[in-house]
C-alpha cells in the first residue's frame, strides 16, 4: 500500500486507557480475566493433584474430565480406567510427582486457546490489545505490533490440528458419561451380584451434560465451519456440506456461550468428581 | 425525555493541527438524533461548525463520528439512547486525519480499495453473455454488500487506531470486501496471496470492535476475517492441504 502512516498526518495516537466512553467498559474485560483467571488457577491445582480423580462412591463410576483419559494411573492408584496400566517407571524423578493430567491436558488447553473466540477474548483481558474497544493501549506496542502475522502468534494457525484431537475427546468424554450410568450397586445401596446395573446420579448428570456442552463448543468451531463448507464457493450441487455448514454455522453463532458454558461445566465435574473422591460429599443416586 | 430538555453537547473543535472541546447547549426532544442536534447547535450559535452528511438515514455513510467515545453514525443516534444528564462528546473519527471540525480526510480507504484485485467472473454460463448463480451460493457475499462505507470499523479497529498500520493493513471494511470477491461463486481471481502480504489479515487479532460498531450489523470479524483465516491457513500453513494438493491440483469453486 502506497500510502504509509507518515504521510497521513493521523491524530496522535490514544494513550492507555484513553476513552471518552461511559460506563463500565472495563467490566466485559474484567470478567474475561477472572473468569480465564480462575480457571487456568484451578485447574493447574487439580491438575498437580495426581488424586482424587475417580470415585466408585456408592457403587459408581465416576472420571473427572480432567484426567480423561488415563493413559497411566498416577502412582500407587488403580482407577480402572487407565489405558496402559500403572504410572510410568521412566518419569524422570526431577520433574514433580506424575499425573495423569500431565499426557493429556495439553489437548484441551490448547484446543481453547487456540480458539478464535478465546484468542480474542485474552488479547483484550490479558494483553491489554485492546483493553476494550476504542479504549487506548499500553503504549509499549506501539508500531512494532505484529499481530497474529508473525511468530509467536501466527503458531495460533495450527487450532484446527487441535480440533481433530478435541473431536477424538468428545467419544472419550461421552464414553466416560456412558460409564457413569453404570452401578455396581443397585439404588437402595445392595451390592449387585454379577454385572452392573443402569443408575443415575447427581454425577451420572454432570458428566453426561459434560460432553454434550463441550459438543456445543467444539462442533461450533470457526476452523470446523471452514473445513466442512466454509471453504467452497459453491454449495449447489452439495447438499451434504450446505447442511453440515449450516450445523455449524449455527452452533457458531454462539460459540461464545458454549465456550464458556462448557469451560464452568468442565470445571464444576472436576470438582464434584473430587468433592466425592475425597469423601467431603457422597453422591447422591436418584434412581 | 421530557419535551425540550436542554443538553450540552462538548464538540471537538478543530484541525490537523490543534482542537479543543467546546461545549453547546441546546434544546432536545425525544426523536431527535444527534445529528439533528448538531445542525441545530450550527443554527443557533457555531453556524462554522463543519460536519457532513448526506441521507440522514444511515445509508450514505457519511456522518460518522465518535459519540461518548463510541463510533457512531450522527444520524442513527438516537437523543434517547444516550445519557444527556452529562455533556455529550462529539468528537471526528480518530483513525484519519482530520480536516476540520468533525469532518475528516477518508481517502485512505479509497486507495486501500484501488489495490483488491477487481472482481472476474468466468466465462459466461449463456450465450447472450449472462450468468446462473444460486441464492444459496451468494447469500455470503450479500451480507458484505450491505456495506455502507461508513468506516467506522476502520475507526476503531486498533491495529489502525492505536498502531496506526495503515500503510501495511487493510482494515476490516477491505477485509469484507475481499470476502466478498472471494466467497462469490462467479469469481475465478485468488487474492489469497494479497491478502496474507499485502492486506496482512495477520494483524487482525480477532478482537471483534469492527463487528460490535457496524452500523449495518454486517458479522465481520466472524463471517468474513475468520474464513478468510481459514483460507489463509489451507493455502499457506497447513502442511497437510498442501500434501493433498500435490496430488489434486487447485480448482476454484
Ligand atoms: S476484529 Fe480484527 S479487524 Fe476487527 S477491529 Fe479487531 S483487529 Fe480490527
Ligand atoms: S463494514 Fe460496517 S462499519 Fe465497516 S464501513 Fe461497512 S457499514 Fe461501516
Ligand atoms: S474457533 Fe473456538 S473452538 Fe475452534
Ligand atoms: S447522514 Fe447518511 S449515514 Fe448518516
Amino acid at each position: 500500500m502506497s500510502q504509509t502512516s507518515a504521510d497521513l498526518s493521523l491524530p496522535q495516537r490514544p494513550a492507555l486507557g484513553e476513552t471518552k466512553r461511559r460506563g463500565a467498559w472495563w467490566l466485559p474485560t474484567l470478567l474475561t480475566f477472572l473468569g480465564l483467571g480462575a480457571f487456568i488457577v484451578y485447574g493447574t491445582w487439580a491438575a498437580f493433584q495426581g488424586a482424587n480423580y475417580f470415585t466408585h462412591d456408592g457403587g459408581a463410576d465416576y472420571l473427572s474430565p480432567f484426567y480423561s483419559p488415563v493413559i497411566f494411573d498416577a502412582p500407587g492408584i488403580h482407577s480402572g480406567h487407565s489405558w496402559f496400566g500403572d504410572a510410568p517407571a521412566w518419569w524422570p524423578a526431577f520433574l514433580p510427582s506424575f499425573s495423569p493430567a500431565f499426557l493429556i491436558l495439553w489437548a484441551p488447553g490448547g484446543f481453547r486457546f487456540t480458539c478464535y473466540y478465546y484468542r480474542g477474548a485474552y488479547y483484550k483481558a490479558f494483553w491489554g490489545d485492546p483493553p476494550a474497544c476504542a479504549v487506548g493501549e499500553p503504549g509499549f506496542r506501539g508500531t512494532k505490533y505484529r499481530g497474529e502475522r508473525k511468530f509467536p502468534l501466527i503458531m495460533q494457525n495450527i487450532h484446527r490440528y487441535f480440533l481433530y484431537v478435541a473431536i477424538a475427546f468428545l467419544f472419550i468424554l461421552a464414553y466416560d458419561a456412558w460409564r457413569a450410568m453404570w452401578f455396581s450397586q443397585a439404588a437402595d445401596g445392595t451390592p449387585v451380584v454379577d454385572g452392573k446395573v443402569f443408575g443415575v446420579g447427581i454425577g451420572t448428570i454432570v458428566l453426561t451434560l459434560n460432553p454434550i456442552l463441550l459438543g456445543g463448543y467444539t462442533l461450533g468451531c470457526h476452523s470446523l465451519r471452514h473445513l466442512v463448507g466454509g471453504g467452497l464457493n459453491r454449495f449447489t450441487g452439495r447438499p451434504v456440506r450446505k447442511k453440515a455448514h449450516d450445523c455449524v454455522s449455527c452452533l457458531n453463532r454462539g460459540h461464545m456461550r458454549w465456550a464458556w458454558a462448557s469451560l464452568f461445566w468442565v470445571g464444576f465435574a472436576d470438582v464434584y468428581v473430587r468433592l466425592c473422591a475425597s469423601g467431603v460429599i457422597h453422591d447422591i443416586r436418584l434412581f | 425525555m421530557p419535551e425540550g430538555t436542554k443538553v450540552t453537547f462538548r464538540v471537538s473543535r478543530g484541525d490537523a493541527q490543534s482542537s479543543e472541546f467546546k461545549d453547546y447547549t441546546t434544546e432536545v426532544t425525544a426523536g431527535m438524533v444527534v445529528l439533528d442536534a448538531i445542525h441545530q447547535i450550527q443554527a443557533e450559535s457555531a453556524p462554522d461548525l463543519a460536519c457532513r452528511w448526506n441521507c440522514k438515514a444511515g445509508k450514505c455513510g457519511s456522518c460518522s463520528a465518535e459519540i461518548n467515545g463510541m463510533p457512531k453514525l450522527m444520524c442513527m443516534t438516537r437523543m434517547d439512547t444516550i445519557d444527556t444528564t452529562q455533556p455529550v462528546t462529539v468528537e471526528p473519527m480518530r483513525t484519519f486525519p482530520r480536516i476540520r471540525d468533525l469532518v475528516t480526510n477518508v481517502s485512505w480507504n479509497y486507495e486501500v480499495k484501488k489495490k483488491i484485485k477487481p472482481f472476474k467472473p468466468r466465462k459466461p454460463d449463456a450465450e447472450d453473455g449472462s450468468w446462473r448463480m444460486h441464492q444459496e451460493d451468494v447469500e455470503r457475499s450479500q451480507e458484505f454488500r450491505k456495506c455502507i462505507e461508513c468506516f467506522l470499523c476502520q475507526d476503531v479497529c486498533h491495529v489502525l487506531r492505536d498502531h496506526h498500520k495503515h500503510a501495511e493493513f487493510a482494515g476490516p471494511r477491505f477485509l469484507i470486501h475481499t470476502a466478498q470477491l472471494e466467497m462469490h461463486p462467479l469469481d475465478t481471481e485468488d487474492r489469497l496471496e494479497q491478502l496474507k502480504d499485502e492486506q496482512n489479515i495477520g494483524y487482525c487479532n480477532i478482537t471483534k470492535c469492527c463487528t460490535k460498531v457496524c452500523p449495518e450489523h454486517i458479522t465481520i470479524t466472524d463471517n468474513a476475517i475468520i474464513p478468510l483465516k481459514e483460507r489463509i491457513v489451507d493455502e499457506f500453513y497447513d502442511p497437510l492441504t498442501k500434501l493433498f494438493r500435490i496430488f489434486k491440483p487447485k480448482k476454484k469453486g
